[in-house]
């Protein structure tokens, strides 16, 4: 509780100039579990003098309690935050820390060893300019160090660090080191690394961290910290086309009209010709403007809000440009994609995709091979598991603006995220476009859907029939069909076991063919609409998502959800296949309500047989409905 | 001017870092909400916020969740800054607790501040149906505040779950939410307590006169200083105010908010002071002293 007394403050005048002129680098460490990750980030810390006293007095408390280094600190338990972990003695997160020398500012990511949690480090390697690649000298490369490498070079960073740690237990040996950096500059080669830099370290007693170690007079390069400070990380962003995705359009009155975000890459200066990419509008640059006044120029990296010359239709999600050079605009691209969720990835199912300040939805329409992250073997796979990586090909409902990933990585990485539960599923860098979006034109119809429907004196709709296995979705559509063919609307029927005899021969029962089956389905049911017909499909259909793409397939309104809540327990009990004994025998898998999960409409149109009804009353209920709300507009074409 | 990555120093990427994440949750969100709890943090928070949308105002307005235990200066603080900047301030307090006059002498610090703020920040959230919080918590600060998101989910119930969170790559960040359920946003996260006095300093920009060296009264209790900031405070036998040369590092509830005593009366000043300290700023707050894990506990009960 002593007082600083007055402090001197023109000595801090200088070091206060130094720092607010550094540069920041951002890095990540990983490493297998005992590699010393967390104790290398704690010895940073230590050593450049950012562990304050107090910090240090709990550390010397929770050593004791959960140390694994006898009697001296354990400097591990300064990053692993969460109690979990502390118990544990693993690192299950990523952590970020912060550390500063006199030349630059580091924000580190200390990212888990763990298989199950490579996820994590994919999230610490997405903004890291360079990777920290622990190695425990006893054991050499191991198949997490491949791992790591791997993810490190998909990820697209330039720069890695070999530290071999514990060297000291292996006697400071020259020998051990240099073999080390031998296998992994053999393995690595092909992974374009642009400066990889081995070092012999200690991080448990400081060699070659921040200190140069006394006990490796053979080894004449860097420090870890040396290394750190000077490497250079060539970014280049501003030599590259301009991008600046807009996230938010700046009306504070009718007189400015401005659009934010943040200059993905290249240079922007008032007068500069600039083009919307998915529109093609151009226009002008009038102004940059700031808080701190207008920029006569702005480069990557600086959140700014450009005015226009023209008036043009510019909104959140689109992508001002050079016109000179301009990102690719499609709704098909190859991508690597990382998958972070224990939901497997299905494709065919709709997710949403967000790149930028865009947002659309989006589908894996294959999976061209996933490649195993130990061996970098390329496997066939018809799904994705968690930690699992692929390259895919990928449509979105609309057409977007992008790069490669490659080329650039604000401009070139997406996130897909889950419909319905909303998590963050899993994360894509683009390869390329695939020209087939450019090349497959739409062709212009001449006769229309509403010519078509006109003729037949009616409103075209799917009526999509859901519910579990004999819950009695055929016999009601069935009933229905028949009523209103009698009434001479014009109709049609796509029956599930029918359809799994033809079209969808070749799809199982697994819930990646589910989601095809349904695709499939809906996308004939929207053919069948566009013949101006009344549709009705009755399939299990058992994901919400899925039930969700054939609606938004359709225009508004042509899309009735009908649930046919027939309980298990009755449906069941009528058995009229006799497919629920087999089930329950276990002679057919993933049967639904059975094995495999049914997920109940949360808002259909119409909800039938909920107490298992007579399915005459129900068709002749949904008839009604059909009347009530508009779907049978003309008067009958016969009157019965 | 030449164009050169050294051109952007870290104060400035860390600047566009906030700006980005603020514009982010203005054209995601419906109801979003800026917590401004009128510490440094917060004045730094505010004025990214200023940046960030100009020339229009901020779209969201400023919330400060009164325990009614603050500083008389953060209050005047407070209320001049909302009238300066023309901003719509929304002032909540735990009316439950005010009418069991919950204090934190005869509760304790740890239920004092579950009611008083964790209580009457949930209170507030629900109540105006905010679905984003802006807060000003920093990833150097404590150790699970290290691992978490920029984009943290909040569960119907405020709550946090640490082993479940959504992964956070590149500047994507995954505004989606369910009715009821809400994010905390903490464009700091990336900033120590150097940048932030570094960031005020070059910026200029206003902080409560607490933060700088003053004669105040204050008494000495378990080897901290602790202002009389007025009557309420009980003294013990034999306890008599003192007027000390002191300041704040952290501002907080004045009962539970440790002083320094000090010299520094200017910025260079602190933050001189601050190159050269050895205690690290929560130190002063003596909540984070109970147990390991507890800010950890606090989060995943809906604390900020």
């Amino acid at each position: 509780m002593t007082a600083l007394g007055k402090i001197d403050t023109s000595v801090f005048t200088e070091y206060l100039a130094t720092h607010e002129k550094k540069s920041l680098l951002r890095f990540l460490t990983c490493g297998s579990v005992d590699d010393g990750k967390s104790t290398l980030i704690g010895r940073l810390l230590y050593d450049t003098k950012l562990i304050f006293e107090d910090q240090l007095a709990g550390l010397e408390k929770d050593s004791k309690r959960f140390g694994t280094v006898g009697e001296e600190i354990d400097l591990a338990l300064l990053v692993d935050g969460l109690q979990a972990e502390r118990e544990q003695g693993i690192t299950i997160d990523v952590a970020y820390r912060f550390f500063t020398t006199e030349k630059r500012k580091f924000i580190v990511a200390d990212t888990p060893g763990h298989e199950q949690y490579t996820r994590n480090m994919a999230t610490g390697a997405s903004n890291a300019d360079l990777a920290v690649i622990l190695i425990d000298a006893r054991k050499g490369i191991l198949t997490q160090t491949r791992r790591h490498s791997f993810i490190v070079s998909l990820l697209g960073i330039k720069h890695v660090v070999l530290a071999v740690n514990k060297i000291d237990l292996m006697a400071y040996s020259q020998s051990v080191f240099e073999r080390i950096h031998e296998d992994y500059k053999a393995f690595a080669a092909d992974f374009g690394f642009e400066s990889l830099q081995a070092i012999p370290l200690s991080a448990r007693f400081g060699d070659n961290v921040l200190e140069r170690s006394p006990s490796m007079a053979w080894y004449d390069g860097p420090t870890l910290v040396e290394h750190l400070e000077t490497v250079e990380i060539e970014r280049n962003l501003w030599e590259k086309p301009f991008r600046l995705p807009v996230q938010w359009v700046n009306r504070p009155d009718l007189n400015f009209r401005g659009f934010s975000g943040t200059i993905a890459s290249g240079v922007l200066r008032p007068g500069d010709d600039i083009v919307v990419a998915a529109s093609g509008k151009t226009s002008k640059v009038r102004s940059i403007v700031t808080y701190d006044g207008e920029l006569p120029v702005a480069g990557a990296d600086e959140a700014v809000t450009v005015t226009l010359e023209d008036e043009i239709d510019i909104s959140r999600g689109d992508v001002l440009a050079s016109p000179v050079s301009r990102p690719e605009v499609g709704d098909q691209f190859q991508a690597s994609l990382i998958w972070m969720n224990e939901d497997e990835l299905l494709p065919g199912r709709p997710y949403l995709l967000k790149i930028g300040a865009r947002t659309v939805t989006a589908t894996v329409t294959d999976i061209r091979h996933k490649t195993d992250v130990n061996s970098f073997e390329k496997l066939a796979a018809k799904t994705l598991k968690l930690n699992e990586v692929a390259t895919v090909n990928i449509a979105t409902q609309a057409p977007i603006a992008f790069d490669a990933y490659a080329e650039n990585k604000a401009t070139g990485a997406f996130i897909l995220i889950d419909r319905i539960s909303n998590l963050t599923l899993g994360a894509g860098l683009i390869d390329h476009s695939l020209r087939r979006a450019s090349n497959v034109h739409w062709q212009a119809l001449e006769v229309s859907k509403a010519a078509r429907a006109e003729i037949k004196r009616q409103k075209p709709a799917v009526l999509w029939f859901t519910g579990l296995s004999g819950a009695g979705k055929s016999t009601i559509a069935n009933l229905l069909e028949k009523k209103l063919l009698s009434l001479g609307y014009h109709t049609t029927l796509l029956d599930g076991d029918n359809v799994r005899h033809g079209l969808n021969k070749d799809l199982g029962f697994s819930d990646a063919d589910r989601v095809e089956n349904i695709r499939r389905v809906a996308e004939v049911a929207k053919l069948m609409t566009e013949a101006g017909l009344i549709t009705l499909v009755s399939f299990i259909s058992p994901f919400r998502a899925e039930r969700q793409m054939a609606r938004e397939l359709l225009e508004t309104g042509e899309f009735v959800e009908i649930h046919v809540a027939t309980p298990l327990a009755i449906a069941e009990a009528r058995d009229v296949k006799g497919l629920y004994k087999k089930a329950r025998a276990g002679e057919i898998p993933n049967f639904t309500g059975i094995d495999s999960p049914y997920e109940a409409p949360e808002a259909p149109e119409i909800v039938v047989a909920e107490k298992g009804e007579a399915p005459e009353a129900e068709a002749e209920r949904i008839f009604q409905w059909l009347f009530d709300n508009g779907y049978l507009p003309v008067e009958p074409n016969y009157v019965i | 001017m030449s164009i050169t990555p050294e051109r952007l120093t870290h104060l400035r990427r860390l600047e566009a870092e906030a700006i980005h994440i603020m514009r982010e949750v203005a054209a995601e969100f419906k109801n979003p909400v800026m917590l401004y709890s009128i510490g440094k943090d917060s004045s730094v928070m505010l004025h990214l916020a200023l940046k960030a949308f100009y020339p229009s105002k901020p779209p969201f307005p400023l919330m400060h969740i009164d325990t009614t235990w603050k500083f008389r200066e953060m209050i005047k603080f407070r209320d001049d800054t909302a009238a300066r900047l023309g901003l719509q301030l929304i002032k909540h307090t735990n009316a439950d607790g005010v009418r069991d006059n919950v204090n934190p002498f005869d509760y304790g610090s740890s239920v004092y501040t579950g009611i008083m703020k964790t209580d009457a920040l949930k209170q507030a959230l629900t109540a105006h149906g905010f679905d984003a919080a802006f807060g000003g918590a920093r990833r150097d600060e404590e150790k699970s505040r290290a691992k978490e998101r920029i984009f943290s989910f909040r569960t119907q119930n405020h709550g946090w779950d640490p082993k479940n969170q959504r992964p956070e790559l590149w500047n994507l960040y995954n505004a989606r939410i369910k009715p009821g359920e809400s994010i905390r946003v903490f464009p700091l996260s990336n900033w120590t307590e150097l940048d932030i006095w570094q960031y005020i300093l070059v910026e200029d920009i206003p902080i409560v006169p607490l933060y700088f060296s003053a004669p105040r009264p204050v008494v000495e209790r378990g080897g901290q200083w602790i202002m009389v900031d007025d009557k309420r405070l009980p003294l013990g036998e034999g306890e008599v105010p003192e007027i000390r040369n002191v300041r704040f590092r952290t501002l907080g509830c004045y009962p539970l908010t440790a002083a320094i005593e000090s010299e520094a009366a200017t910025l260079e000043e602190i933050v001189a002071e601050m190159l050269v300290a050895r205690t690290s700023e929560r130190s002063g707050r003596l909540i984070d002293h109970d147990e390991a894990g507890s800010m950890e506990k606090k989060k995943r009960e809906g604390y900020f």
